[in-house]
């Protein structure tokens, strides 16, 4: 153990992640880069689909490193992160789509996507400073009510300020904004990997699911730095301190309420950011798609994850993504498939009360999740990629002793 | 005596919860640079006194000055930054943070990076945070504790912890330090070693208030002595019945003069004894 005067061991911040999680980082950017080609490879050249769903996985991922800020770092419970989710989307649709046309303002607005990309992340960090202003002083489960009951208010007032309302049509009501543009470069390369000869377009509309890709890869890369300077950084420390003693912190001199603001707020931009692109990629956004669910989804890739832990979060993010929207849709067919094959194919028949393998497993499909759920929880309580912290927490049989030393390990 | 030489004034402080009064009209001053302790039974308010005037508790009625500013009432984390660190009497460190991390929080408040240098790393964020990682390191190694500055605050020893808890108020550049029984639980020879930090505390010049109910400890390091009465005794009675630890006031060297002061408290002035 080295005295601690060299100044060499001074500048070792123990933020800093260990080996592990720099490599599973690096890993997945190896991972995101690869993609598109392993994509069309294994499809034999169609891989449109596969691409698209990995751009939708990533407005996940997106949500996820933003709630992490909020409940991996500061420790603040937020059961409505998909109403800032529906901020960001709604502030897209609305400022790029003929959808103001039919509002008192009786003109359309089309900015442009870069430019809204920066409004909507302000406009949700607004909104997220506007909700933890007054709701910030409670604590724990209160406020989890608090921004329940806020997640639940949003969309609603999404949906009511359609047709018909006594404001105007804003929103488009129940049936939401369609037509919304799609964002677009004044120039852009085609070349043999879409098919086309090498040349300088003079306008670029995003169509193809690998420029949303692309897109989000590079979302996804400045979440992932920015979250990651922030959380090594006199606010990261400040918000790891309110998490584990409130009372101290503000004793040590920190500002409790406005740093628990700023980590709202700050979760909140990433939310906006995920909507605009969110709503951009879709074309259409509609109250329905900002429900309760949405945010308890995020919740638990981000608890599955390993809350406070950057790369896990990440990790949890794609798994449950994969196992919602591809496992869990294709599971009916599979497993029907797959009693076939091995002669248990008089399953798939409905006779009385069965309904055949593939109907009955498609019932089942939010106990099979359940089930996953609880299983990875049973097996792995602090995560799949848990921040040092949590694994120290559910660590058994923690003595008064130094259980390792963190320099010497990372 | 010149008030600029008081850095802190307390007037008929009061914090009431409900019926019970458990600071009642308590009145003193600390002069800077002196080592000053507030003693008194289990129940007398010391602690809710200290809470009170580090802004935890909002007081019921009476004022605190430091360093000619009106703090009465004022938020924690202002009261901190004004310059006034303290350690509770439950360890409150942050758990799962390194002694590292939780020195570096202690600095917070005298740091001056926005969100906008952190995000973007800028020049000033980078310099600063190089300021405080060897500053953090510094008061690690003044406490004594630096071989710990990479565990987790939870994993020290105890007495290591109280020693984190000392650096970290300390970290915030305070001209006045609350210590709330800094020797709770401590072994003779740990007490020793605090005694000595405490001093040495003192001597880079920061003004020490504390709590402490071993009357070595006290009468080994204060200047000046006050006593919280037991409440429930009347006048005169409560400063000799209700000290249960004045068998050992008396049977110390020095002569401890006792003027009943203001309605409850008694101070001592005298000679420090030499250990």
């Amino acid at each position: 153990m080295s005295r601690a005067k060299a100044p060499a061991a001074n500048r070792l911040p123990s933020g800093r992640w260990s080996d592990r999680d720099t490599v599973i980082l690096r890993l997945l950017l190896l991972g995101a880069i690869l993609f598109p080609v392993f994509a069309t490879l294994v499809t034999g050249g169609s891989g449109g689909a596969l691409i698209n769903t990995a751009a939708d996985a990533g407005v996940y991922v997106l949500l996820a490193i933003g709630l992490n800020v909020v409940v991996g770092f500061a420790g603040l419970l937020d059961l409505g992160y998909a109403a800032f989710f529906a901020i960001g989307a709604y502030t897209y649709g609305m400022l790029a789509s003929s959808q103001l046309f039919g509002s008192p303002l009786h003109h359309e607005i089309h900015l442009p996507f870069w430019l809204l990309l920066f409004v909507g992340m302000f406009v949700a960090a607004g909104f997220g400073a506007i909700l933890g202003a007054p709701t910030l002083r409670l604590r724990g489960d209160y406020l989890a009510i608090v921004t329940l009951g806020f997640g639940e208010i949003v969309p609603s007032i999404f949906r009511y300020l359609g047709q018909g309302s006594v404001l105007g049509n804003w929103t488009g009501g129940v049936n939401g904004i369609a037509g919304i543009d799609p964002p677009s470069l004044p120039f852009g390369i085609s070349g043999p990997w879409s098919g086309e000869a090498l040349r300088i377009l003079p306008r670029f509309d995003f169509v193809d699911p690998i420029a949303y890709y692309v897109l989000m890869v590079i979302l996804v890369i400045v979440g992932v730095v920015a979250a990651t300077n922030l959380h090594r950084s006199r606010l990261g420390r400040a918000w790891m301190a309110v998490r584990e003693d409130e009372v101290a912190a503000a004793a040590t001199g920190v500002n409790t309420v406005a740093i628990k603001l700023l980590a709202f707020s700050i979760g909140a931009s990433f939310s906006g950011l995920a909507g605009t692109f969110y709503g951009a990629k879709l074309s259409l956004v509609s109250s329905e798609n900002f429900a309760f669910v949405v945010s308890v989804t995020i919740l638990i890739m981000v608890v599955l994850g390993g809350m406070g832990n950057i790369p896990g979060v990440i990790l949890g993010a794609l798994m449950i993504y994969y196992v919602l929207f591809n496992l869990l849709t294709n599971l009916p067919d599979l497993t029907a498939n797959a009693a076939s094959t091995i002669g248990l194919g008089f399953l798939n028949a409905s006779h009385g009360d069965w309904p055949g393998l593939h109907d009955e497993v498609q019932r089942m499909n939010f106990l099979i999740f359940g089930l996953i759920l609880v299983l990875v929880m049973l097996f792995r309580p602090q995560g799949l990629l848990p921040s040092r912290v949590r694994e120290q927490e559910l660590a058994k049989g923690v003595s008064e002793q130094a259980v390792f030393d963190l320099r010497e390990e990372s | 005596m010149a008030t600029e030489q008081r850095i802190l004034l307390v007037d008929g402080l009061t914090k009431r919860f409900g019926g019970l009064s458990a600071v009642d009209h308590v009145s003193f001053h600390i002069n800077t640079g002196e080592i000053f302790a507030l003693i008194g039974p289990n129940g007398a308010g010391k602690t809710t006194l200290f809470n009170t005037m580090t802004g935890i508790y909002s007081p019921t009625s009476g004022t605190v000055v430091f360093e000619g500013t009106n703090i009465t009432g004022l938020k924690p984390y202002r009261v901190a930054q004004l310059g006034i660190g303290r350690t509770f009497q439950q360890i409150r460190l942050f758990s799962y943070m390194t002694a590292f991390d939780n020195v570096r929080v202690g600095e917070h408040s005298r740091m001056r990076a926005k969100v906008w240098d952190a995000l973007f790393k800028t020049r000033t964020a980078r310099n600063e945070e190089a300021r405080v990682a060897d500053k953090a390191m510094e008061l690690l190694n003044f406490v004594g504790i630096q071989q710990h500055a990479h565990n987790y605050a939870r994993n020290l020893p105890y007495g290591h912890q109280r020693r984190l808890e000392i650096a970290r108020a300390l970290a915030s550049d305070p001209h006045l330090l609350l210590l709330d029984e800094p020797a709770a639980g401590a072994t003779p020879q740990e007490k020793r070693e605090l005694m000595e930090l405490v001093e040495k505390v003192r001597s880079e010049g920061v003004t020490v208030l504390l709590i402490e109910h071993d009357m070595r400890v006290v009468m080994g390091i204060s200047d000046r002595i006050v006593v919280l009465g037991d409440r429930s005794l009347p006048g005169k009675e409560r400063l000799t019945r209700s000290w249960p630890y004045s068998s050992s006031i008396t049977s110390t060297p020095t002569t401890v003069a006792c003027t009943p002061c203001m309605a409850s408290r008694c101070i001592s002035t005298r000679a420090k004894s030499s250990p």
